[in-house]
């Protein structure tokens, strides 16, 4: 056990370490909504998952289908990333003006919030399913089947470590992570907009004394959260290539476990818990194998919420001054 | 302006005519109230006619549907309910314990050559003590936290069984016995104690007969000091605690009843599918229970009854929109929510909670009444 544990240790820590970015960014958007309305965004997972399509969007449309090469790839790549943080940030802002605003405005309780996102969650999952896989992506009776993206960046070795490869699309996943992630980071704590996403944290009724308009606030953390997922979506269908119409449901429990467990509301918890839940879950994988992979997350979130319920970092947005 | 008008007209109509129901059944007699629960039940009872079926259910047959889903997710409704509306407890996991039943039926009357009856009630134990296990440990927790935690819970239990193949593995297990059957009983030309393959009305009778156990019980609690004590945690837990109410032992209770009322019927229900697997019990089954709940009115236990008919009911009889039905089922979530947050039958104190925002569960932040939101029209105020 103990010699597959070393063999597979550093193969296992760097795909650990790109799955890990993937799920800080989606836990992103968990933590600035629960920051923001004390609400866990249950249909945040579809919004990655409609980052998935968005992004699959555009080399289905332009008709690519092998690899590219220098600046096409690039120019290929930023398109994706785009549509991705494009398409779930529309959908995240539509959930909120749909789902969640009416809620708000008769101040019903977090029970009904809740039920509301299971709902809208349902209705996407099924909207892709049906309707959007069939026709806008042309696969007509195939909407549940697992879609696949051609190959559009050639894999190559970037260097090794002890031995072990470092794929180039490995690294691009974790660096192009951590620029959204210092970028957010920059927004948050340096504009006008993220002030007033610090000021709405940490006493709405203060904020809205103070002038700012909450409703515009939620809006846009709503699309900022969600444009992260986007680009989550985007850079997991670069790397692994395939989606479905199912698959946020285990990537949106997974970045909320990343959430929970870096401390829920606080930003750079999210990229600490992504980054720890995506190396444990490895690890965890190689002693117990990887049918247990998801059962090793669901525990780590059991344990934490049990143990430490306030996350690693602890601290959280509305305590964070500006 | 004056559609909301008429909208909240036919609200406030709808509340003064539950409202007088209400009332009216309050004050009613003991022996008004029983021939009503009797009708009831011979309604149950004869509700798998033939007559019935081309209207109801066109598309499969009726007394099929009636055992599953309606009548099973009528008894994991009332079974939620205690946990949800009842003490408040959100839980995204409950499909957990229908399995464990459901496992427990399949395993023990596979391997062990076990009788259903007594498979029965080692199943209500083994699913009263996994709601105790797990309860335990995860309900310090509140609130969002207590539902992502069952919800994880939930996906353990399902995984796990999946990857041991000492349990079946993906396949499930097959060959799971019926009831013992007892012959020449026969009632309007059914034989109703014959649990074979064809006829389904049989098992539908013992799902009435359990249904009708559970509610009385639900009923007892409800109306009892452990009833007492669950809406005061629902209510304020802090302030239950601080009053003497023992709280966690109190949810733990909730739990182990919701628990036993679902393993309950994961036994029946395994026992009439001869064959069930991982994929019985998605996550996707327990957020349909918990809807079920809440559209018809959480605490309520007509309304979630109601609740749970409809939302098993419809897709059934809307096959003909086949796939369609849960893309429906998802916006109607949402418009419920919207329209209709407290349920289709609410309880009148959760309505008053609801009301005040708390809802038992805390509201959402951010809620800051804007120049724009308006005080609602008191409901019942305008007879």
């Amino acid at each position: 056990m103990f010699n597959d544990f070393f063999a597979q240790f550093w193969p296992q820590t760097i795909d650990g370490l790109a799955f890990g970015s993937i799920y800080a960014l989606i836990a992103l958007g968990y933590t600035m909504v629960y920051g923001v309305l004390r609400l866990i965004n249950f249909a945040h997972s579809e919004v990655f998952m409609i980052g998935t399509f968005g992004a699959m969007y555009v080399p289905f449309a332009l008709g690519i289908n092998s690899p590219l090469t220098g600046v096409a790839l690039v120019g290929l790549v930023v398109a994706m990333i785009a549509a991705g943080a494009l398409a779930s940030a529309g959908t995240a802002a539509a959930l909120e003006r749909i789902a969640y605003r009416p809620l708000r405005k008769r101040g019903a309780s977090r029970l009904a919030a809740l039920i509301s996102a299971i709902g809208a969650s349902i209705f996407l999952q099924e909207l892709f399913a049906l309707l959007i896989i069939p026709t806008v992506f042309d696969r007509p009776e195939r909407g549940r089947i697992q879609m696949g993206l051609p190959r559009i960046m050639e894999r190559t070795e970037l260097f090794s470590i002890f031995g072990h490869k470092v794929m180039a699309h490995q690294v691009f996943v974790v660096v192009s992570a951590l620029l959204m992630m210092i970028l957010l980071e920059r927004l948050v704590n340096r504009t006008k907009i993220g002030r007033g996403i610090r000021a709405t944290a940490q006493n709405p009724e203060a904020a809205v004394l103070m002038g700012v308009d909450i409703n515009k606030i939620v809006q846009m953390t709503f699309l900022i959260g969600g444009a992260m997922a986007g680009v989550a979506g985007a850079l997991y269908l670069l790397a692994y290539e395939n989606t479905n119409y199912y698959i946020g449901f285990l990537f949106g429990i997974k970045a909320f476990t990343a959430a929970v467990l870096g401390g829920i509301g606080n930003l750079r918890g999210a990229l600490v818990g992504g980054i720890a839940l995506g190396l444990v879950e490895n690890y965890g994988a190689i002693i117990f194998g990887s049918d247990w992979k998801h059962v090793i997350s669901f525990t780590v979130l059991v344990l934490v919420l049990m143990f430490r319920p306030t996350g690693l970092l602890g601290e959280s947005l509305q305590q964070a001054r500006a | 302006m004056n559609q909301k008008n008429a909208m909240s007209n036919i609200r406030s109509a709808w509340g003064g005519f539950t409202d007088r129901l209400h009332h009216a059944w309050a004050v009613a007699p003991w022996w008004q109230r029983w021939a009503v629960y009797i009708l009831l039940i011979v309604a149950a009872l004869l509700l798998p006619s033939d007559s019935l079926a081309p209207i109801m259910s066109p598309y499969s047959d009726w007394a099929s549907v009636l055992f599953f889903p309606i009548g099973t997710f009528v008894v994991l409704a009332i079974g939620l309910n205690v946990v949800v509306g009842q003490a408040g407890l959100l839980d995204l996991g409950y499909v957990a314990f229908y399995a464990v039943g459901g496992y427990a039926m399949g395993l023990l009357g596979t391997r062990l050559g076990w009788n259903f009856w007594e498979i029965l009630v080692v199943g209500i134990l083994i699913c009263a003590l996994s709601g105790v296990v797990l309860g335990a440990p995860t309900l310090r927790l509140r609130g969002d936290y207590l539902a992502i935690v069952t919800l994880g819970f939930g996906e353990i239990i399902r995984i796990t069984a999946r990857n041991t193949d000492a349990i079946g593995g993906p396949n499930g297990i097959r060959g799971i016995p019926h009831p013992p059957s007892i012959e020449g009983v026969e009632l309007f030309g059914i034989q109703i104690f014959k649990y074979g393959v064809l006829d389904p009305r049989p098992y539908y009778y013992m799902l009435v007969a359990l249904a009708v156990v559970v509610i009385i019980l639900v009923k007892r609690w409800e109306k009892s000091r452990v009833g007492r004590a669950w809406a005061a945690i629902r209510e304020d837990e802090d302030a239950a605690e601080v009053m003497g109410v023992p709280t966690f032992r109190f949810k733990m209770l909730a739990f182990a009843i919701g628990a036993s009322i679902g393993g309950a019927m994961g036994v029946v229900w395994a026992a009439k599918v001869i064959s069930l697997n991982p994929n019985d019990f998605l996550f996707l089954l327990s957020a349909t229970i918990l809807a079920a709940v809440v559209m018809g009115g959480a605490g309520n236990l007509p309304g979630v009854m109601l609740g749970a008919f409809i939302v098993a009911w419809l897709p059934e009889r809307f096959r003909g929109l086949q796939e369609y039905r849960m893309l429906i089922f998802g916006a109607v979530l949402v418009a419920l929510m919207i329209f209709r947050p407290e349920g289709l039958l609410p309880s009148r104190q959760r309505k008053a909670e609801l009301k005040e925002g708390s809802g038992g569960m805390g509201s959402l932040g951010a809620e800051v009444a804007g120049p724009e939101a308006k005080p609602e029209v008191v409901e019942g105020a305008s007879k």
